[in-house]
């Protein structure tokens, strides 16, 4: 049978004599056979050889419909179709970041730890916060995280949401609110934008708001800041760091929090995951920052190095008085992040954001002449809008996928129903986003193609 | 048994050119140039401020850095050789489960019709990755022995998270509000900074001298305010709890549930399960137990399985088998999303090939081998450095200096930095808190006799220079690319971007 144990049947042997034992199964003899399994009692297939298995999985990737094959990506909610250049690909892919973990010894972990040093460089520099740290799973957890850091910092616990938050990180919020006791208070959108003035608490320990929201809305930040500041609470920017190439920065909005999801810079869509927790405050906060951060000091020779460090915020030293449980982050996603900016460079970040921008406003502009589209809202957005159909976004998108277009994400599979982002009935909405890697050619026929579907 | 071969885990034959910093990207950059290739679209170009309000856009242009493609490969190459792996050589880092990882399982994951689907697509246009997905949870619920699962958390400790918040929601449907979570005092520090975060009060109980859970002490900590206990089976230091079916009892009786901390779930699979020992909840490290690559510490995935009382709280969406196809489905009273998609999918998929590749016996055989492995380890090195407790270990085992220290004042940290001028990663150093200059070793099953005996010589060789070269010892290492870095230096001046940086 196939493996990867290197150990001949006679080194087996020898290494169980040296340990006066006469089996394997002799190694477990120390367990109650009570709760011993007989052998393969897992009930599980018998294992196979790779090209075997590859044949099963065969079965898997063949049902799916995946970009790289003649479908015409439009769906975004957080997670875009970028170009991803082969040599991010190599680059990301070496086994010496692949296969190592934490960098618990830095002597021999220079290469994770300055790939991350480079990584909260330039995620401090998108977010305009001086503190970034080495990531968190993903935006979505970024957030739980912010929240957390803010009850910690205010000592309340009341947490102020725009409902222009996207609904899936809202959801999870709210998820991880029954565990540490916060109140979230969902605000909602009035024409696409935050209406914060129904908001009716005294004080809280965050005000988020995303930029631009699910919808593609530009919010008014200056609006949400002074509703941070009048409710002394912390500030949170849910930021698009794609957008943020040629936005404002969260910190020139006066943030003191920042979170993102990093899959634009070089990760794949790869079905949700993993992607990448994007993590940055403002210098007062850096010691209840969640997870590792690394930074720079000596070696004993005076060479410049590297090295996770404050690290007596971390659950592994501080336990139960943690400032969060993250052990594992997100290294390698990070990396790869890192890696797609170097490859990307100022101007390059700038031409995707600017494409982006560009092909949503042409596609817009098209699809809001067809009978039976409309905007959801007047209000300006950057690179994703929600349209409102004459028929179900669910039945279109169907329909849409036969002429090898994704059409984009039905609104109510994200809310799961009515949401305060939302006036009226959700299951009408498409949101529809445009990358740099869509060509005019496909834009026209995506409106072809929508106004068929929409009749 | 030892041939002659050569041990192939050793790295001690890297080829590196010299000692120097390598620059940041940032001080590579020189503005103008550029490596980024992008599509000829054909759309008319418009300016941002025809798109954006004016007031939106950044009037300080954000610099990144500007590399040539060529500069950019040969900046992150120097990095790579900057960095131990697995792949380089042994890494028996205890506790993190430093085995090889398959290629083909990358190679799996990495298939466009696999990595290129969004996760918003309706479940019509996925229908494979539902498969997969119902799959894997199928073939996790059979290796623990449990009714379902989900497979969003993304990491273990995202897992262990999830798992109290499922305990919590069960209470709470009994219409009980339990204060109390029990918690051993050799557990990995994620489980109490987990209880905190699902609201819960950690209460920690001793382990005996044999370095199990004192039953007497749990059995005097238990009551009725008490949501259940955390456990890792094996535990951290690398020994069974021999007396789970006692310890399970005791706790049920309470009206608790018992939390499987699944970090050490490689010693066992296919052995034993956790659900047969009396678990509720059980979060799996794919990462470990089913070798999907570390990342330099991530992306993880932490899938949690519940006995069939749980199955209903569950986090949704999961896929789900209907009839001929599959769908999405939330269960009745779940706790709601932990993750902002369906979990770490990419990790999920290649930890189901390395499932599919060893099968039922194949996985019995990961866990035997990597407790030869650590046994023979064990025994190898008894003369050199004891082992914190002296009997038989499952995957790991727990070594002391604390003699060397006292004779020679050298430290478990100095013993794992001189093994890493060996060619070898250095153990786990200091954990578990309860032993006294712990040095943590799992070698995995994917070592060979000859690696393991090469390790056994090195550390011979520095526990004998301890005596007669303690200041070279201080010293370690020489090797790498760089000596022992200034700890306290990064954390009293933090400088964490290249722009805090004076250069």
């Amino acid at each position: 049978m196939a493996d990867y144990l290197p150990h001949t049947t006679d080194e087996v042997e020898a290494m169980l004599g040296f340990l006066g034992l006469d089996s394997l199964e002799d190694l477990f003899a120390h367990i109650p056979s009570a709760v011993r399994l007989a052998s393969g009692g897992t009930g599980l297939p018998a294992g196979r050889s790779e090209p075997d298995v590859a044949a099963e999985f065969a079965q898997f990737t063949s049902s799916n419909r995946a970009v790289s094959n003649r479908l015409v990506c439009y769906a975004g909610g957080g997670a875009y179709d970028h170009e991803v250049p082969q040599v991010v690909k190599s680059l990301a892919s070496r086994s010496e970041f692949v296969t190592a973990y934490t960098p618990y010894q830095p002597e021999v972990a220079q290469g994770v730890l300055q790939a991350l040093f480079e990584y909260q460089t330039l995620v401090s520099r998108l977010s305009g916060l001086p503190i970034a740290n080495a990531s968190l799973y993903d935006g979505a957890t970024a957030l739980v995280e912010a929240l957390n850091l803010a009850a910690g910092s205010t000592g309340r616990s009341t947490m102020v949401v725009s409902s222009g938050v996207h609904p899936h990180w809202r959801a999870v919020v709210r998820t991880f609110a029954r565990g540490t006791g916060h109140r979230v208070v969902e605000v909602p959108l009035v024409d696409g934008v935050t209406d914060w003035t129904g908001v009716d608490v005294e004080s809280a320990a965050a005000v988020v708001v995303a930029y631009p929201n699910y919808l593609g809305v530009l919010e008014d930040m200056e609006a949400a800041r002074a509703r941070a500041t009048g409710l002394e609470a912390l500030f949170v920017v849910a930021g698009d760091p794609v957008a943020a190439g040629v936005l404002r920065t969260a910190g020139q909005w006066g943030a003191d929090v920042y979170v993102g999801e990093g899959q634009p810079f070089g990760t794949a869509l790869s079905f949700g995951g993993p992607y990448l927790g994007l993590f940055a405050v403002a210098t007062e906060h850096v010691r209840r920052l969640p997870g590792r951060i690394v930074g720079e000091t000596l070696d004993t020779n005076g060479r410049r190095s590297f090295v996770t460090t404050l690290r007596a915020r971390e659950q592994d030293i501080r336990r139960e008085k943690a400032t969060s449980n993250v052990c594992t982050n997100q290294t390698l996603m990070a990396v790869t992040a890192a890696i797609q900016l170097g490859w990307l460079g100022t101007d390059g970040l700038r031409r995707v954001a600017t494409a982006c921008a560009t092909g949503a406003h042409a596609l817009f502009d098209a699809l809001t002449t067809v009978d039976g589209v409309e905007a959801l809202v007047d209000a300006p957005f950057f690179r994703e809008f929600a349209i409102r159909l004459a028929r179900p976004a669910d039945e279109v998108i169907a329909a849409m996928a036969d002429d090898g277009i994704l059409a984009g994400l039905s609104v109510s599979s994200l809310t799961g129903g009515i949401d305060p982002s939302i006036t009226g009935d959700p299951s009408t909405v498409l949101l529809v986003t445009v990358t740099e890697r869509r060509t005019q050619r496909e834009l026209d026929a995506y409106v072809d193609s929508l106004r068929k579907a929409v009749r | 048994m030892m041939t002659t071969a050569q041990p192939g885990g050793r790295a001690a034959s890297i080829p590196l050119m010299g000692h120097e910093v390598e620059p940041t990207m940032f001080e590579l950059s020189v503005r103008g140039r550029s490596a980024a290739q992008l599509r000829t679209t054909g759309i008319a170009p418009r300016s941002l401020e025809s798109m954006v309000p004016l007031s939106h856009l950044n009037t300080e242009p954000l610099v990144t850095a500007d590399l040539a493609e060529r500069d950019l490969v040969g900046h992150v190459t120097r990095l790579t050789h900057r960095q131990f792996s697995v792949d380089l050589g042994a890494y028996p880092l205890g506790s993190c489960t430093m085995k090889y990882n398959p290629k083909f399982c990358d190679a799996i994951a990495a298939d466009p019709d696999l990595a290129t689907v969004h996760p918003g697509a309706p479940a019509l246009m996925t229908q494979g990755w539902l498969e997969l997905l119902v799959t894997l949870e199928e073939r996790l619920c059979a290796i623990t022995g449990m009714a379902a699962a989900t497979l969003q958390p993304a990491a273990g400790a995202a897992g262990e998270l999830t798992g109290l918040l499922l305990m919590r929601a069960f209470h709470h449907a009994n219409g009980e509000d339990r204060r109390r979570v029990i918690i051993p005092d050799s557990s990995h520090g994620t489980n109490p900074a987990s209880v905190t975060l699902g609201g819960y009060e950690v209460t920690t109980v001793p382990s005996n001298d044999r370095g199990l859970v004192d039953l007497d002490a749990l059995r005097s900590a238990l009551g009725p305010d008490v949501a259940g206990i955390m456990l890792t089976n094996p535990n951290t230091v690398g020994l069974f709890e021999e007396q789970i079916t006692e310890i399970a009892a005791a706790v049920h009786d309470v009206g608790g549930l018992l939390y499987y901390d699944g970090a050490n779930l490689n010693a066992i699979v296919g052995v034993v399960r956790p659900g047969d020992m009396g678990f509720d909840i059980v979060h799996m490290n794919l990462h470990k137990t089913f070798a999907t690559p570390h990342g330099g510490g991530g992306p993880g995935a932490g899938p949690v399985a519940v006995s069939s009382r749980l199955a209903q709280f569950l986090p949704g969406p999961r896929a789900q088998r209907v009839a001929d196809h599959f769908e999405w489905a939330t269960p009745s009273d779940s706790i709601g999303r932990v993750h902002g998609w369906h979990g770490n999918a990419m990790v999920l998929a290649r930890a189901l090939a390395y499932i599919e590749v060893h099968g039922a016996e194949g996985l019995e055989r990961v866990a035997q081998h990597a407790v030869l492995n650590a046994n023979w380890l064990r025994r190898r090195l008894a003369a050199t450095l004891p082992a914190a407790y002296d009997r038989p270990c499952m995957h790991e085992c727990v070594l002391t200096a604390s003699s060397l220290k006292s004779a020679f004042g050298v430290r478990g940290l100095d013993v794992a930095k001189a093994l890493m001028d060996e060619g070898f990663h250095a153990p786990t150093v200091y954990f578990p808190l309860i032993v006294d200059e712990a040095l943590m070793f799992e070698p995995t099953e994917t070592e060979s006799p000859q690696t393991l005996e090469a390790l056994a010589v090195a550390l011979e060789g520095i526990v004998a220079r301890a005596a007669t070269d303690p200041e070279g010892l201080h010293a370690a290492p020489q090797h790498t690319p760089v000596s022992r870095v200034d700890e306290a230096l990064a954390a009293r001046h933090l400088i964490a971007t290249e722009d805090a940086a004076v250069r």
